[in-house]
């Protein structure tokens, strides 16, 4: 507690939704800010580029539907990592998961001898299953011998990526297409069928919005779920009431991997229909799933509307590029300094500014190694109450 | 091909592909030491790359470029012991956001730079006598870059201050145990600032070693994870400077090997090497560990404020 | 010390309190838990500053704003939980922040001034050594050559001999009575009775926040120390028991446990709760209290032993399986190990039995049943909150503790483990507590009660175990429990 005078700063208990969401745009606000400085130094500066960039972006058809094919597979990556981000499993993985669930998805369609109606449902069903194995390992290794899963998640990701490389080049290296790196196209069966008039593959986006609702559901009404809220906001407790996290754990990563697999596999699938370069088929999605899965708090129904948001970002630095010739790296800066302000202003939530001129200046909270003097003893809560999402990863067991 | 001349080459490249690791690893020890886990090295690494390039390709002046390498992941690194340690936020988070923000903005600002190779890039020099030295000579001291012989250099002197200086014990006492140091009088903020400054820096350097000495031209992306790498050979190397050469050797020969390799196997799964390689080092490093000694700082990660004791 | 008051809200830690020690002079300052010892200590390391009075150093009153400011005028203070980098070595540890230390092989220099110092002051220690290599007493050591080595004059030890063996403890006191004898002044706050005989020459004892007495070493016997320390009041109406106690719940046989820096936290204890009956431990914090309830709520394995439920095995068995076998807990943080923050009230209520029918059908949670089971809670109990979904961490602390009572007792459970379960609670909240815990005993429960506060103790349990050290040193029914003679027991004095 600072004084000061005469304002008072106090521990907030319990920041209300509202505020929490006041912070969080406005860090947006603020990483657009700094992010429009850039734009300036570039070329974009006045109001008219701005709105040239909306009106391309919201302001058709054709542009609402990019902003959602954009959505999509941050939708389903995201909706994984808000549920693997509760349990306080750090999966920075997602990128790699959803490349294993683009090759499975290819496989399948161009090796598999299924039967039509069936092929595209095996491709998502392979999607899953292979994700969730690329997310398997960091998984293992954090709960057998407690590996921190931040590097090791990462390090599949790149795994992943030249995994793919491989296929390209190498042994699914398509026959008709000459010089180019990618596989044969898919057979028409295993095409997804798009929204007329656009290029938004349908179904890939109900499976996410199903997952998103599966999950919530998870969460709140399934003991699972009870025991992935309770391992995320408390071990301890989580000891007491007879949970086993290492199991928990390793079922929340099976889902999250298989989430971002399928976003895989409705990249390949629903726009593609290849399997391309790595940079090609996923824009770093995994990657910036972290932040919609951040700013979501870790709430599956709000990831719906963070993904859309990042899904616009997205869709218009895709804009801005061909009408203003900006750089697309732009929308990496951007995300990026949103995660930072978000993290930077999560200390904004944990303290409240009083008026209290009356009152003297409060003293400085004593440092004291024995039990506070009685009085409400523990005094406000002891750590922040504010995203759930605010613990450090275990380091002590790397 | 004998054995003893396959060997000292094997060295000799291994420490060539290991010096942007080892200058990344030495960095992070000490950030870390200190209690601050800096996940931005990749990013810090990136700008690193990209403005030693811009800088050394204007100015014709490979030493500038190096010192806005430095700069570079300075101020990034300032950046991030702000979040970490003054508004005690979620240094993993952090340390990803910076490395998104780098990687993005190195791209941004690279486009065009594309391409076109150094026109003076950083020369390998041989240590005059040292190189005729059997063994050692030809492995350690010819033909490498000046960043390696200053890798090595300062790997003994951050080693040497670590364990053997005043300022040793203050930087390790902060990571071990902050709310001791702060009783005696350390300004555990400063220390903590100090360390994750000097660790964007190592990062600036290491990245500028990439495109002006190693590969002296720029590409996007052309980091690829090595700032992750050196995060992880900080821990395989149990925070110790010296050791942290062992590391940057290891994973340097396994580059070298993936190059070496490339008429046998599939180039591809060749560059799978090193991520692999990460991953079990870190799982062995896992299993191994005696808690007193191989165990990480014990404050790392950890915010410190005082009157939480 | 002259007339410091310092008050922190809803409590006056210390009322007008004058202490005066001279050079060459060990004082002890006694007095129980929340006597208000550590504060008066704390403001005299300019940790805190005191809301009144005045603090004179050899006749001149001095400002201590800070430890800076006590260590330039000669205080030093050897903590209770120490301050030291275990990885690092005694002359590092020491090193760290000592003024005129060289910077090259700063600890090659401090080795040798250690040398000298601890063999002045009779502190054997070998300065290479890693910290965590030395015994507690050891680390003591440590502590005490660094306030020696910043030019201590007045030597101030909070508890010190918790963690020391006996001979750890003879070996202290040598070394202090020789410091004394050099001109040091030294302050020993303690709450054991036997060592301020062995070794104060002069006492004061300090009961809730005032000076009760200040005497000289000859003038005070442990009897009448006890009494001061623990006040004369007679424990208020108590009430009377309905049927005699049934049969044994709980049986704990020669369990030896270790503490979290493996020593013998338990030693070989022996006790039994029975079906009506409240067995209260009293005891000051440290001497074991805590491992005892790790050990019978699954949380810590012990070394030997038994522990029986109901007639069953349970040594060793997880959280789980103690609560199915019917023994709750009301542990003593209850914001940190009590509730899990960020959940409602409701979900914080089945943490035990989220896994039982109604609450939960098959994979899936009903959560009718469980707002149901919440909302008869929040009315049974008197939960103050807006209802079953509020966040359960902005509940007061005596409401939270409704909430853990209602999760706890909802399984009806044969053995209620109450750990410290009134601390920091008002009048209000204290006697529904009370209360609820009668309640149960009177319906068949066995309680077992932890309490530094002796007075609750007295009024509520029917027979009374006095833990010391890790041992038993007595069980005895409540009546025949003179609050002068259980206050001597927790201070390490034998049964008379």
């Amino acid at each position: 507690m600072r004084p000061l005078f005469p304002f008072r700063i106090e521990v907030r208990p319990q920041p209300s939704t509202s505020m929490v969401i006041g912070v969080s745009l406005l860090a947006i606000l603020a990483a657009f800010l700094v992010s429009g400085l850039i734009l300036q130094a570039y070329g974009m500066s006045s109001v008219r580029d701005y709105g040239v960039v909306l009106q391309e972006t919201l302001g058709s058809p054709q542009g609402i539907a990019e902003v959602v094919r954009k959505t999509i597979p941050l939708l389903l990556a995201g909706v994984g990592l808000a549920l693997a981000f509760r349990a306080q499993f750090w999966n920075i993985g997602a990128e790699g998961q959803l490349l294993a669930g683009a090759v499975a998805a290819a496989g399948v369609a161009l090796f598999a001898p299924i039967p039509a109606p069936w092929l595209l449902p095996c491709m998502f069903v392979a999607g899953f299953v292979a994700g969730s194995l690329w997310g398997s390992l960091p998984t293992l290794l954090k709960v057998k011998v407690g590996v921190n899963e931040v590097i090791t998640s990462l390090m599949m990701n790149y795994m992943a990526l030249y995994s793919v490389q491989w296929l390209i080049y190498g042994p699914w290296k398509g026959k008709s297409m000459r010089g180019f790196a990618y596989t044969d196209p898919f057979p028409q069966a295993a095409w997804l069928p798009l929204i007329p008039g656009t290029r938004v593959h349908w179904p890939t986006l109900i499976v996410g919005l199903t997952l998103a609702l599966g999950i919530t559901f998870l969460l709140s009404r399934t003991r699972l779920g009870y025991e992935v809220r309770v391992l995320g906001l408390n071990p301890e407790a989580a000891r007491y009431a007879g949970i086993d996290g290492a199991r928990v754990t390793l079922l929340v990563m099976l889902i999250s991997g298989g989430a971002a697999g399928l976003a895989g596999v409705g990249e390949v699938a629903g726009i593609h229909h290849k399997l391309l370069g790595p940079t090609q088929i996923s824009l770093g999605y995994g990657y910036t799933a972290i932040i919609v899965a951040w700013l979501a708090r870790g709430n599956p129904l709000a990831i719906i509307l963070t993904s859309l948001l990042v899904g616009f970002i997205f869709a218009s630095g895709d804009v801005a590029k061909v009408a203003l010739r900006i750089p697309v790296q732009i929308v990496e800066v951007l995300n990026g300094l949103i995660l930072v302000f978000l993290i930077g202003s999560e200390r904004l939530l944990s303290y409240r500014v009083r008026w209290a001129p009356a009152s003297p200046p409060s003293l400085p909270r004593p440092s004291t190694s024995r039990p506070l003097p009685p009085g409400e003893g523990e005094g406000g809560d002891g750590g922040d109450g504010t995203s759930d999402l605010q613990h450090t990863p275990d380091v002590e067991r790397l | 091909m004998d054995p003893e001349f396959w060997l000292i080459s094997t060295l000799s490249r291994a420490l060539a592909f290991g010096t942007p690791l080892l200058w990344g690893a030495l960095g992070e020890i000490y950030a870390e030491r200190a209690g601050v886990i800096n996940l931005g090295v990749e990013g810090m690494m990136i700008l690193g790359a990209f403005f030693a390039f811009a800088v050394a390709q204007t100015t014709g002046h490979v030493g500038l470029g190096l010192l806005a390498a430095a700069a570079v992941g300075g101020v990034a690194a300032l950046l991030h012991a702000f979040l970490a340690v003054t508004l005690r936020a979620n240094q993993y988070v952090a340390g990803l956001a910076l490395t998104m923000i780098g990687l993005g903005l190195a791209g941004l600002l690279g486009r065009g730079w594309e391409g076109t190779p150094l026109q003076q890039p950083l020369l390998d020099v041989s240590i005059p006598w040292l190189s005729s030295l059997p063994l050692l000579g030809p492995a350690l001291f010819t033909g490498q870059s000046p960043l390696t012989y200053l890798g090595l250099l300062l790997a003994a002197i951050l080693w040497w201050v670590l364990y053997h200086t005043r300022w040793g014990i203050l930087l390790r006492s902060c990571g071990e145990a902050p709310a001791a140091a702060d009783a005696a009088g350390v300004n555990v903020s400063l220390v903590r600032y100090l360390a994750v400054l000097f660790g964007g820096v190592m990062a600036g350097v290491a990245g500028g070693f990439l495109s002006v000495a190693y590969r002296p031209s720029w590409t996007e992306g052309m980091t690829a994870g090595m700032g992750w790498i050196a995060v992880a050979i900080a821990i395989f190397a149990a925070w110790d400077p010296l050791k942290a050469v062992g590391g940057a050797v290891l994973f340097g020969a396994c580059y070298h090997l993936a190059f070496r390799w490339q008429g046998w196997v599939v180039p591809e799964l060749l560059k799978l090497m090193p991520y692999a390689l990460t991953i079990v080092v870190l799982a062995l490093t896992a299993v191994v560990k005696e808690r007193r000694w191989r165990g990480a700082p014990e404050a790392l990660g950890l915010p410190y404020v005082r009157g939480e004791r | 010390m002259r007339n410091i008051t310092k008050t922190f809200p809803g409590v006056v830690a210390n009322d007008r309190v004058t202490l005066e020690v001279r050079a060459g002079e060990i004082h002890a300052l006694l007095g129980e838990n929340g006597a208000g010892k550590t504060t008066l200590m704390h403001i005299l390391y300019g940790l805190y500053q005191p809301d009144a009075g005045e603090i004179l150093l050899q006749g001149q009153p001095v400002r201590i704003r800070s430890p800076r400011d006590a260590i330039s005028l000669g205080f030093g203070l050897v903590p209770q939980q120490f301050l030291l980098v275990h990885r690092h070595t005694v002359a590092e540890n020491i090193a760290l922040g000592l003024p005129g230390t060289r910077f090259l092989f700063p600890a090659r220099q401090v080795e040798r001034r250690v040398r000298e110092v601890a063999e002045r002051h009779g502190l054997e220690i070998d300065p290479r050594a890693f910290i965590w290599q030395l015994s507690a007493g050891e680390q003591q050591r440590v502590e005490i050559l660094k306030a020696l080595m910043r030019g201590a004059r007045v030597l101030i030890l909070d508890e010190p001999t918790g963690i020391l063996t006996p001979r750890e403890r003879e070996s202290l006191f040598r070394v202090l009575r020789r410091m004394a004898g050099a001109g040091h002044a030294i302050i020993f706050i303690t709450h054991k009775l036997d060592e301020v005989m062995a070794i104060a020459d002069g006492i004061t004892v300090l009961r809730k926040g005032r000076v009760v007495a200040t005497l000289a070493k000859g003038e005070a016997d442990q009897r009448s120390l006890a009494r001061l320390m623990v006040g004369r009041e007679i424990a208020g109406e108590r009430p009377k028991r309905q049927q005699p106690p049934g049969e044994a719940v709980l049986t704990v046989s020669n369990l030896w446990a270790r503490n979290d820096r493996q020593h013998p936290a338990l030693r070989g204890i022996s006790f039994s709760v029975h079906q009506r009956e409240i067995l209260g431990v009293a005891g000051v914090a440290g001497n074991g209290q805590r491992e005892l309830i790790e050990v019978l709520t699954g949380l810590r394995q012990p070394l030997s032993g038994h522990v029986e439920v109901c007639g069953r095995e349970m040594t060793g068995a997880s959280p789980r399986e103690f609560f199915e076998a019917g023994v709750a807990h009301i542990p003593e943080e209850r914001r940190r190990r009590g509730i899990v923050p960020g959940m409602s009230v409701a979900e914080n209520l089945v943490l035990r039995r989220y896994r039982e029918p109604p609450f939960a059908k098959g994979p899936l949670l009903d959560l009718h049943a469980v707002t149901e089971f919440a909302e008869d809670a929040v009315a049974a109990y008197g939960i103050d909150t807006t209802g079953p979904r509020a966040a359960a961490q902005v509940l007061s602390g005596g409401n939270l503790q409704r909430l853990i009572l209602a999760r706890e007792l909802s399984g009806s459970p044969r053995l209620l483990i109450a750990s410290h379960p009134t601390h920091g609670l008002d009048i209000a909240a204290t006697d529904y507590i009370h209360e609820l815990l009668l309640q149960q005993r009177d319906q068949g429960a066995a309680l077992l009660l932890i309490s530094e506060d002796l007075e609750e103790i007295l009024r509520l349990a029917d027979r009374i175990m006095v833990l010391y050290a890790g041992e038993v040193k007595d069980i005895l029914p409540v009546a025949d429990a003179e609050p002068e003679r259980i206050g001597m027991m927790m201070a390490g004095l034998g049964r008379e």
